[in-house]
């Protein structure tokens, strides 16, 4: 496969060794690295309340997270979310768990999956923001996007739910789901054995991609062949430790039996500690960083209209769409510069012909008002000559008057001293 | 809404038993063996410095044509030009596309000056290739990786000082790529003219601020300092080449025979071919690749970006602000 690959492009031709040169010491030179750095894996447990999503965490990781349990009545489904850092011998992992809380406790479940689709695209979006980043430290990068989600199957011994169904199928192109039949203590083998088949065709007939342990390394094939078959894994978990023989094992009491945990005659959990940790981890964080978080880049940047080729086929580089866009954008940043301008140009003209319409107002009624005080004026000028008039008469009239008067007298008085004579 | 109830803090929790973690090591291994290795290393230096020679010996295989083989006919180019060969290698397993890429005609002109910028414009063309791939919207599961990991850069055996050409060339270059230094055709010089050769090139490198692999200031952890600062102690290494073998003592080993003896190229006591070797290859080939990866290549890409100043939040790519609390930086409104 790798010979083809790299010998398909350049003519490139294999060579054969005189002797011991020393580069197949490069795994451990990785695998070095890598101690020192540290590994990071992280899961996604969905599931009811009270299935018994922590007990399994506590149980997968021989640990206890310490989780509290949750309520039943939780108005939204939520997601919580802890980071642990696990040594085992030279290995260091940070591992977080995420859980959901209130998953499946609503009257209304039609938007429950929402929060977890939600979640797993921020941890992308996070990590496609890093990448594109100019001055970014990828290596350096702590990964919390989701490696494997933990589908926990109510274990009602019929078939999916339809909260089930339309979550899973939400979830399938943008997580690795592997599914499990949780308190699987309850069922027994041969309903175990039809409930598993009617899973597993429901989630086929559904078109739901759930996570297929790979078979492309001969070392691992034919194991995960095996395991390929008897998903959905059917799990107990336990932290309590029961006498059974002369060993303590993990295991759930019960006045009829003893549920062990680690037998694999009794449940799956050994299957799935196996494919989880010891086989496909590193698998699971491939498949998530090259399939799911590409999907999720590509779509993103399509969105926002980025392409590898413009209309004619021919290669466009981002960084062509790029200066495209930002040119686009800038026209589109002047263009709108421009209209406000112009808004407010306009908008002086208005207030202009509106105040000069005002004033043109004020000016007419002010010459009117003058008319009308200059009309008053003559009036009353024109009583006021009247008046003088009639005085100027009436004082003739009375100064005849009195003449008349004075006259008169003096005749009067003539002829009264006529007759006294 | 959602509110998330995410803790920032991590828990150091212990084990109470087996889990099966450390299997993950495993997983690397056989992932590793999987998907191969690429290599490409650059030898720089005059003609007729063993470069040819050297490669063939690392690599245990006939990696390069030697250009002073009877049917080559190439007559000295008036340019520097880049001649590159890939080969595919298998060891126990581990499959390795080495890429030797030689540079005929460095140094060999009577003007030397800017002989190395068709060098490193090769190496920026390698940065930019990768780039652009990286920058597609449908990308290759695996991009190609043709970016050089390691520059060897051959020093003729003077036993004097750093030659101008030397300084200019390994300031320059030294900027965008892991440079190796060799003392190349060393078994002209003893041990003593070799030591205070070594000596004087070193304060030559300080004193014109060269720096070279392995850097300093990339050291990771103090357990890293100090197999480095070993190395750092010892370069450049003092080498010499063969492809032929010899009988010394009832063993076969690769060496060249002259009438005053037989200089067996891996005996760690005639020459530092060995430390190179180990060095390159059996040690520090991953920490090669990824010092290209995560701090040349980035350099690259950040001076890149910047001058052509993208600058994606300007875009509003981010819609929603980052869960730990950093404001989100696209400022696409408020620009008006």
């Amino acid at each position: 496969l790798f010979e083809e690959k790299m010998a398909a492009g350049q003519g490139v031709r294999p060579l054969s060794l005189a002797g011991h040169v020393g580069f197949d010491s490069l795994p451990d030179q990785l695998v070095n690295k890598s101690i020192c750095q540290g590994f990071c894996f992280n899961i996604l447990c969905i599931g009811e309340t009270g299935i018994g999503k922590s007990t399994l965490m506590d149980t997968l990781f021989n640990t206890n997270f310490e989780n509290l349990e949750s309520s039943h009545f939780e108005p939204q489904v939520k997601l919580h979310a802890q980071t642990y850092d696990l040594q085992e011998s030279n290995v260091r992992l940070r591992l977080t768990v995420v859980n959901t809380v209130g998953f499946g406790d609503q009257m209304n479940k039609q938007e429950s999956y929402q929060p977890v689709v939600d979640y797993i695209d921020r941890q992308f979006e996070s990590y496609l923001q890093e990448e594109l980043k100019i001055k970014r430290s990828l290596h350096n990068y702590h990964d919390s996007r989701v490696h494997a989600c933990l589908y926990f199957i109510s274990p009602s011994g019929h078939s999916l739910k339809s909260l089930d169904l339309v979550t899973m199928k939400k979830l399938d192109s943008k997580v690795n789901i592997i599914p499990v039949i949780a308190k699987a203590d309850t069922i027994s083998k041969s309903e175990l054995h039809k409930f598993k088949i009617k899973i597993m065709s429901e989630l086929v007939s559904n078109g739901v991609q759930i996570y297929q342990f790979p078979l492309d390394d001969e070392t691992v094939a034919k194991v995960n062949t095996t395991m390929n078959g008897h998903l959905p894994f059917a799990v107990v978990g336990s932290t309590e430790e029961v006498s059974v023989g002369n060993k303590m094992v993990k295991a759930r009491q019960y006045p009829w039996g003893v549920v062990q945990v680690e037998n694999e005659s009794h449940c799956d959990f050994v299957k799935l500690r196996e494919m989880l940790i010891c086989v496909n981890m590193e698998d699971l964080r491939e498949q998530t960083h090259t399939r799911h978080y590409e999907l999720y880049r590509r779509c993103k940047l399509e969105e926002m209209g980025f392409k590898d080729t413009d209309p004619e086929c021919k290669p466009v580089s981002l960084q062509q769409t790029y200066e495209a866009k930002r040119q686009e954008f800038l026209v589109e940043l002047q263009k709108r510069e421009d209209e406000m301008r112009q808004m407010f140009v306009q908008r002086v003209k208005e207030k202009e012909s509106e105040l000069k319409e005002a004033e043109r107002d004020l000016q007419g009624r002010f010459e009117q008002l003058k008319r009308l005080h200059a009309d008053e004026k003559a009036a009353l000028e024109e009583k006021k000559r009247l008046l003088d008039e009639d005085q100027s008469s009436f004082g003739k009239r009375r100064a005849a008057a009195q003449l008349l008067q004075a006259q008169s007298l003096t005749a009067n008085g003539k002829k009264d001293k006529d007759r006294k004579k | 809404m959602l509110v998330l109830a995410l803790e920032n803090h991590t828990v150091c929790t212990d084990l109470f038993g087996y889990v099966g973690i450390e299997a993950v090591l495993d997983q690397m291994r056989r992932k590793t063996m999987k998907v191969g290795l690429e290599f490409n290393i650059m030898v720089v230096g005059q003609s007729g410095l063993g470069k040819s020679t050297l490669v063939n010996t690392l690599f245990k295989s006939k990696v390069s044509r030697k250009s002073c083989t009877p049917n080559c006919e190439e007559k000295i180019s008036k340019t520097v030009k880049l001649h590159s060969v890939s080969h595919v290698i298998e060891e126990k397993g581990m499959k390795m596309k080495l890429t030797v890429i030689d540079t005929p005609g460095f140094g060999d002109q009577i003007n030397n000056e800017n002989c190395w910028e068709p060098i490193v414009k090769h190496i920026n063309e390698q940065y930019e290739k990768y780039l652009r791939e990286e920058l597609h919207i449908n990308r290759k599961r695996r991009i190609p990786d043709s970016r050089v990991h390691c520059c060897i850069y051959f020093l003729p055996a003077t036993g004097h000082r750093l030659r101008p050409i030397d300084v200019e060339f390994m300031k320059r270059v030294g900027k965008i790529v892991s440079i190796v230094p060799v003392i190349a055709k060393a078994d002209t010089l003893t041990i003593e003219e070799r030591q205070e050769f070594k000596e004087r090139i070193r304060q030559d490198l300080a004193a014109n601020g060269i720096r070279v692999y392995p850097q300093k200031e990339y050291d990771d952890d103090p357990e890293e300092r100090i197999l480095n600062d070993r190395i750092r102690e010892s370069i450049p290494f003092a080498v010499v080449g063969t492809d032929k073998e010899h009988q010394v003592n009832g063993n076969k080993v690769l060496g060249r025979k002259t009438k005053w003896g037989i200089i067996e190229v891996e005996n760690v006591a005639h020459c530092e071919f060995a430390n190179l070797r180990d060095l390159l290859i059996r040690s520090h080939l991953q920490d090669l690749k990824d010092v290209t990866h995560n701090i040349h290549y980035e350099t690259y890409r950040v001076r890149r970006l910047n001058e052509s100043n993208m600058n994606f939040s300007e875009l509003g790519l981010s819609a929603r602000p980052l869960e730990n609390g950093t404001a989100d930086t696209s400022e696409s409104e408020s620009h008006l």
